[in-house]
């Protein structure tokens, strides 16, 4: 039916308000947190979203009449009180499918949280979650290979596995990088990591450092008969860098290479996946910058939706925080994203900050990263928490073991088997955690000295960003 | 215990994945393992292998995976069977695991020659 061009300034709620609509199994839900700028009514704050991530624009304009609005527009579709505040609330959009390109989590995103993140009529927007219909999951390629062939290729069943990041971050030389890689390997480690922002710096140069990493990792798998690996980060400023990067991991037969997603971007993250998908390459990411987006509780972006992001765009494993260690962390809102990153179905669940049920049908898993200020006292805690589909990295635990890098790999490795071990006997690993480490600790001196340097260290600060409870 | 203050060296250890690194098991030790694997739902199953050639992703199948099986006491049955015949073999028992399709568990039970 053809309407008639009525110029002029609409109240958003008159189109984006709609507290009838039942969503669509194709639409794309959204969870906004928002908090209104004074005076504006919680439903036309809601609708301004809706419209603003959308089709929507702050004038009507005629060339809106040479298409169906009713098809195209997102909605505003519920609204709820935010528990414990009351100056926020909890807004749900339902956009269709048809906005979004296939595969594209950077048009998602630009969508979702493009200019309506600096629209005036609200003081502060956080997305809290999104649900992706299974009918756009199926168009993103998601993790290269998986948890499941992930742990086939390395042979590594029923426990998590141990990294370790190399340290000093900055500084080494290419071979005595490789030196350090090497005697973590040889300990016991199953992982080495470049950190977040090694890349091509003058003191390493990042063809030198793949090249001695490669050696430290065949001497360390000859020697030990078991499959190894380190994070070789190929992170570079342009796409082309980036693939001649990847291209030369291959070449050296290292099994995984690294990324920096955020700063790096989702182009580029979504291309490197799809490159390791054919070049059965393992592909680690970092989160680098991830607290700048999602640490303020009411403004940015959740940190559950920047991982469902990256599974979709493709990752193998991804940090997730520690819990216990020396980075920000709400234990049960960090269970809840790890089972977005493992799972293949999520249900909605307000106690570990999950809003929507989520079905990713059949997209690979991707292993979620402990990692930072953790050390072998925290390891019963860590296997409670994460669970075998989990990579544990220890950096300073390793490495500032006063016997240096193998015996501290050993030391984690000991202490790693030994919580796997009476986890599957059945004991409590967080209540008896004192008793079963110093019974490994009576046959490994390493694990004996690492809990002697380690026994005073805790990190307890108030986490900043806690889950919404009355 | 060594004290902090003296130095010790580490040697590299040849080791064969999940619980390697602890003193070989016991006897009751190996039946609690079973005893998860079973309560855990996954299927055992045994392989075996010269100490020379551990490094590929298949070892030889000992019979089939003892699909359905619940009884602690069949399962060690078949891996002493297995060690009986290979005796210089490392035997090693595996969970499957159907709905991931990976292996739930898998650790070495028997250390054959050579480490």
């Amino acid at each position: 039916m053809a309407k008639k061009y009525d110029a002029g300034v609409k109240e958003y709620r008159d189109l984006y308000w709609a507290p009838d609509y039942v969503p669509l199994d194709t639409d794309l839900l959204a969870c906004f947190k928002v908090t209104g700028q004074e005076g504006v009514p919680r439903e036309e704050a809601a609708a301004a979203v809706a419209a603003e991530s959308s089709t929507g624009t702050w004038s009507t304009v005629w060339s809106e009449l040479l298409t169906d609005m009713e098809f195209y527009k997102g909605r505003a579709y519920r609204i709820e009180d935010v528990p414990g505040d009351r100056e926020s609330f909890y807004a749900f959009i339902a956009y269709p499918l048809d906005l979004f390109e296939e595969g594209s989590i950077v048009n998602v995103l630009t969508s979702l949280v493009g200019n309506v993140f600096g629209f005036k009529a609200v003081k502060h927007l956080r997305l809290e979650d999104i649900r992706f219909p299974i009918a756009y999951v199926k168009t993103c390629g998601g993790p290269p290979a998986g948890i499941q062939l992930e742990r086939d290729r390395l042979n590594k069943y029923g426990r998590p596995l141990l990294g370790c990041t190399i340290k000093p971050k900055l500084g080494l030389s290419a071979k005595n990088y490789g030196r350090a890689v090497y005697e973590c390997l040889r300990g016991g480690l199953d992982f080495t990591k470049d950190d977040e922002n090694v890349n091509s710096q003058p003191f390493m140069r990042w063809r030198d450092r793949f090249e001695f990493v490669a050696e430290a990792i065949q001497k360390a798998e000859m020697e030990t008969g078991e499959r190894k690996g380190h994070y070789l980060n190929v992170t570079a400023a342009t796409p082309e860098e980036l693939y001649k990067r990847a291209e030369f991991a291959k070449e050296v037969g290292v099994p995984i290479i690294m990324h920096d997603f955020l700063t790096g971007g989702f182009t580029a993250n979504t291309g490197l996946a799809n490159w390791c998908r054919e070049n059965s390459m393992l592909l680690h990411i970092h989160r680098a910058m991830h607290a700048v987006i999602d640490r303020h509780p009411k403004h940015g972006i959740h940190f559950r939706v920047l991982a469902k992001c990256l599974r979709l765009s493709g990752g193998d494993h991804l940090h997730t925080g520690t819990v216990v260690g020396k980075l920000e962390g709400d234990r049960n809102s960090t269970l809840g994203y790890v089972d977005l990153l493992r799972e293949s179905f999520i249900p909605e669940d307000r106690s570990r900050g999950i809003f929507f049920d989520q079905d990713w049908g059949s997209l690979p898993g991707v292993f979620a990263v402990a990692s930072g200020g953790i050390h072998v006292w925290h390891m019963p805690a860590l296997v409670t928490i994460f669970g075998d589909d989990s990579v544990l990295q220890f950096g300073g635990g390793t490495q500032g073991h006063p016997w240096g890098n193998a015996a501290g790999a050993a030391a984690n490795r000991v202490a790693l088997e030994a919580c796997v071990k009476a986890r599957n006997e059945g004991r409590d690993l967080e209540r008896e955690s004192r008793d079963i480490l110093e019974g490994a600790a009576r046959h490994s001196p390493e694990l004996a000295i690492a809990m002697e340097t380690w026994k005073e260290i805790k990190f307890e600060f108030e986490t900043v960003d806690k889950l919404d409870v009355a | 215990m060594k004290s902090m203050n003296v130095m010790g060296d580490y040697t590299t250890q040849q080791s064969l994945e999940t619980f390697s690194f602890l003193p070989p098991l016991t006897q009751e030790e190996v039946y609690r393992q079973i005893d998860y694997m079973l309560s855990q739902g996954l299927t055992p199953a045994i392989e075996h292998e010269d100490p020379s050639r551990t490094m590929s992703s298949y070892w030889t199948m000992w019979k089939l995976p003892m699909f359905g099986e619940r009884e602690l006491s069949n399962v060690v049955a078949e891996l002493e069977a297995c060690h009986r015949a290979h005796p210089g073999h490392h035997v090693r028992l595996i969970g499957y695991d159907n709905y991931t399709q990976s292996q739930g568990v898998c650790f070495v039970v028997y250390r054959g020659n050579g480490w």
